[in-house]
């Protein structure tokens, strides 16, 4: 890796941002996947309608797959901040590390053991106390959801916190919680994971219905993702704009920077599209399509609000923190990354209110074209949210805490770009081999040819063994 | 007692609380390659732990989460200096928790062969290392004056702690092999009897030279005297003595509980002896890390507190519950897969 990143901290970053990103494909789609199998099954017991009970087997069948690597991966990622970033873990430990130990005793400890009474309780249950596990495990994963987000956004937007010798601790508990970084992350992220469960069940029903295999089975989980996809696409692009003037005021350079906006503005226009102007010294762009003072309402709420420039904000932390630092993130990363997650919602927006028109209509089963369109944006949700990811992670550079630790001092001395190279290595060609296995299993248990769902007189464990 | 001392008894907990569970579900998986006959068999035993390992789990990840905020020290130097070690074992817990989900997806058996073996090498891997890991922790590692570790990989083996790997490895295989007996039917019942019979005099053996090299260690490198710690070490051996007694007496409820009582009293003694350190350092002892120098300060502790008060007997009712859910054994006259 000598050519993509030669000191330890690139390295511990590569890593973190690798094994996160990965992490995060899988995560959203179960957050997502969860709520609307448990619907299902809920719609099988009230109705007594047997399609409902294949159709909870069929995609509780690719839910369980995801979550296996889910947790695995999620592993990884409690070990890393000790393994790779000791000097961040120290500093944070007392404020960062309670809302990752409160995780794993108040939700993942839930989620864990109710999924196995889920997936083993099928004739050992009665039937009303097994459904009611699966819902014990969609609360629970929003809720470790909630409990990480608390823990990112605080390295975001610090809160309920003193220094003491050089470490941040904990002063106030609710602050932490209650941080309005946090419940906005949270909203964010787990729509987005509510448009992951339902714009690949859309594409998966698509599939089916390309093929002309059990239309009449995937006709009801098509409406179903349809009713869940509308309003939450649309909804989160409202929330997605507020999200965004929660962090104009937390993380101004995050904002200017994902904008390309070297000066301060009033009113600002928003850059659709822009050639050039990423850099200290080619700030005007060759060519840009720019709407006059959209920009000033999304950070602001105001049309004729004023935007800090990123000029402006490097001098001003050159006064707060010491001078001769960049305190700019990569800004064409970020002004790219912004776009591609902002567009891609906007996408699903299209294609969920396309598919609402043409069931409406009663085509959806016989219109290809939309077929087509709909499996190809399974992987809309997947790249948005590994952008919005970027946008989060490397807006916030140089900073690891924003405005308290730099990343460049954060990592860990005991550790050397030997290790970090063998770490990497592995870490690559287990999560290629894993990612290839969970492709091969998820085209098999979805496609439309092959063994039927379950049948459903006899009520087996959606896994066996 | 101070709230340092209690979240260090917690983080003992945790961990003694992990071993005892997902210790027996290691055992199992270590036995898959020897106890079946065939696939069916094979499944059986997958199925006896399939409904229960992933909650067993979880008890590490909190042991992890409760050691980053309760003693951020001690997590910032352990998990960045056995970094080679921890990633062993990040690599065999991914290979096992897949190999569950995974293996039953085809009927294919050269497939299920690869997870098969993938369930056993993470079981015993993961075995191996964390007894090797922990018992550095009290042997001692080369830290420097700012808390760092300032030694590589392979100071992590050395008699003492290879002895640990290889206790935890047969302590857990013995704990699974009672487990199985308690779970199965039949044909698979009486093999995994026999090989219950079999592990029990070396796990005995070497889970008590563990632990009386433990408490030596303990009063050589930690400057403990030989009480207390031995008292845990005594019960340790006593419960795997009679453990191994009751598996020939053909009395399995019993030898399972003793030998999670064994597994206890070895977590017990190794963290006694650790006391008042978290890690200790070796040559330099003056650096080594404390209960209270690695400590949060007390509010964060407080908060953790309340937290566990109300969280771990929810987890103890609802983990208790599941466990009586799939109290019945697995396979005999229908195997459910095959």
């Amino acid at each position: 890796m000598p050519v993509l990143a030669s000191t330890v901290v690139d390295l511990a970053r590569l890593q973190f941002a690798t094994t996160s990103i990965y992490h995060f494909l899988f995560v959203p789609l179960t957050l997502g996947l969860g709520p609307l199998v448990a619907i299902m099954q809920t719609l099988w017991l009230r109705t007594k309608d047997e399609r409902w009970l294949r159709l909870t087997h069929f995609f509780g069948t690719l839910l369980l797959i995801n979550i296996a690597i889910g947790v695995a991966t999620g592993l990884v990622q409690e070990f890393e901040f000790g393994m790779n970033w000791s000097v961040y873990s120290k500093f944070v430990g007392n404020v960062f590390g309670a809302p990752l130990a409160i995780e794993g005793l108040a939700a993942f400890f839930v989620e864990s053991t109710f999924l196995g009474l889920w997936i083993f309780g099928w004739n050992r249950l009665p039937p009303r106390i097994h459904l009611a596990t699966l819902w014990v495990v969609v609360l629970a994963s929003w809720g470790s959801g909630y409990f990480i987000l608390v823990a990112n956004s605080w390295m975001q937007h610090p809160v309920g916190y003193k220094i003491v010798n050089g470490q941040a601790q904990l002063t106030s508990v609710w602050a932490l919680l209650s941080n309005g970084f946090a419940l906005r992350a949270f909203v964010h992220t787990m729509l987005a994971g509510l448009i992951f469960g339902s714009i690949v069940m859309l594409g998966i029903c698509c599939w089916h219905f390309l093929r002309g295999h059990e239309v009449d089975l995937f006709r009801k989980a098509a409406l179903l993702a349809l009713i869940v996809a509308v309003p939450v696409t649309l909804l989160q692009l409202v929330v997605g704009n507020r999200f965004g003037a929660a962090v104009t005021s937390a993380q101004s350079m995050k904002i200017a920077a994902s904008e390309a906006q070297w000066n301060t503005c009033q009113p600002c226009g928003f850059s659709l599209f822009q050639i050039g102007g990423f850099t200290k010294g080619d700030e005007t762009p060759s060519f840009s399509i720019t709407i006059p003072r959209l920009l000033s309402y999304m950070a602001t709420g105001s049309f004729s609000g004023q935007v800090q420039g990123l000029n402006e904000l490097q001098a001003q932390e050159e006064r707060q923190y010491g001078r001769g630092r960049n305190y700019m993130p990569n800004v064409e990363v970020i002004y790219w990354s912004m776009r591609v997650m902002a567009y891609m919602g906007m996408l699903m927006l299209f294609v969920a209110a396309l598919g609402a028109w043409l069931y409406w209509k009663k085509k959806l089963e016989t219109a290809r074209w939309f077929q087509w369109t709909a499996m190809v944006a399974i992987a809309f949700p997947f790249i948005a949210a590994t952008a919005g990811w970027i946008l989060t992670e490397m807006g916030r550079q140089p900073w690891i805490v924003q405005g308290l630790l730099l990343t460049s001092q954060a990592n860990s001395p005991a550790v050397s770009t030997t290790w970090l190279g063998i770490s990497l290595a592995l870490f690559i060609s287990l999560y290629v081999l894993l990612g290839v296995v969970d492709f091969v299993l998820m085209r098999r248990y979805a496609k439309p040819t092959g063994a039927p769902p379950k049948p459903t007189t006899e009520q087996t464990p959606v896994v066996t063994y | 007692m101070n709230l340092e001392i209690f979240w260090f008894c917690v983080i003992a907990f945790f961990w003694a609380g992990y071993f005892v569970l997902e210790g027996f579900d290691f055992g199992v998986g270590m036995l898959l390659p020897f106890v079946p006959r065939d696939e069916g068999e094979r499944s059986v035993m997958f199925e006896s732990i399939g409904p229960i390992w992933d909650g067993n789990e979880v008890w590490l990840v909190v042991a992890g989460g409760a050691t980053f905020a309760a003693f951020p020290a001690w997590y910032g130097t352990m998990f960045s200096g056995f970094y080679l070690a921890l990633l062993l074992i990040l690599f065999f817990l991914i290979i096992r928790v897949v190999s569950f989900e995974w293996r039953g997806k085809s009927e294919d058996l050269r497939w299920r062969r690869v997870w098969m073996w993938a369930n056993t090498v993470g079981s015993l891997g993961i075995a191996f290392v964390f007894g090797v890991g922990l018992s550095n922790l009290l042997h001692g590692v080369p830290i420097n004056s700012s808390g760092d570790y300032a030694g590589g990989f392979w100071n992590l083996f050395t008699g003492y702690t290879i002895l640990g790997g290889i206790a935890f490895a047969l302590v857990f295989a013995f704990h699974g092999a009672i487990f199985l007996t308690l779970r199965t039917t039949g044909d698979l019942c009486e093999r995994a009897q026999s090989a219950a019979l079999r592990l029990g005099l070396p796990a005995v053996l070497v889970g008590a030279g563990y632990v009386v090299w433990t408490v030596s260690v303990a009063v050589d490198k930690n400057e403990k005297s030989v009480f207390p710690p031995v008292l845990p070490a005594a019960i340790a051996i006593g419960a795997f003595v009679l453990a191994a007694f009751f598996v020939r007496a053909r009395r399995n409820g019993i030898a399972f509980a003793l030998s999670a009582l064994g597994t206890l009293g070895l977590v017990a003694t190794l963290f006694t002896s650790l006391y008042p350190r978290v890690m200790v350092s070796s040559p330099d002892f003056a650096n080594s890390l404390t209960v209270q120098g690695a400590a949060s300060a007390h509010y964060t502790l407080a908060v953790m507190t309340v937290v566990a008060a109300i969280c771990v007997p929810a987890i103890l009712l609802y983990q208790g519950w599941t466990y009586h859910v799939f109290r019945a054994r697995v396979g005999g006259e229908s195997p459910t897969a095959t």
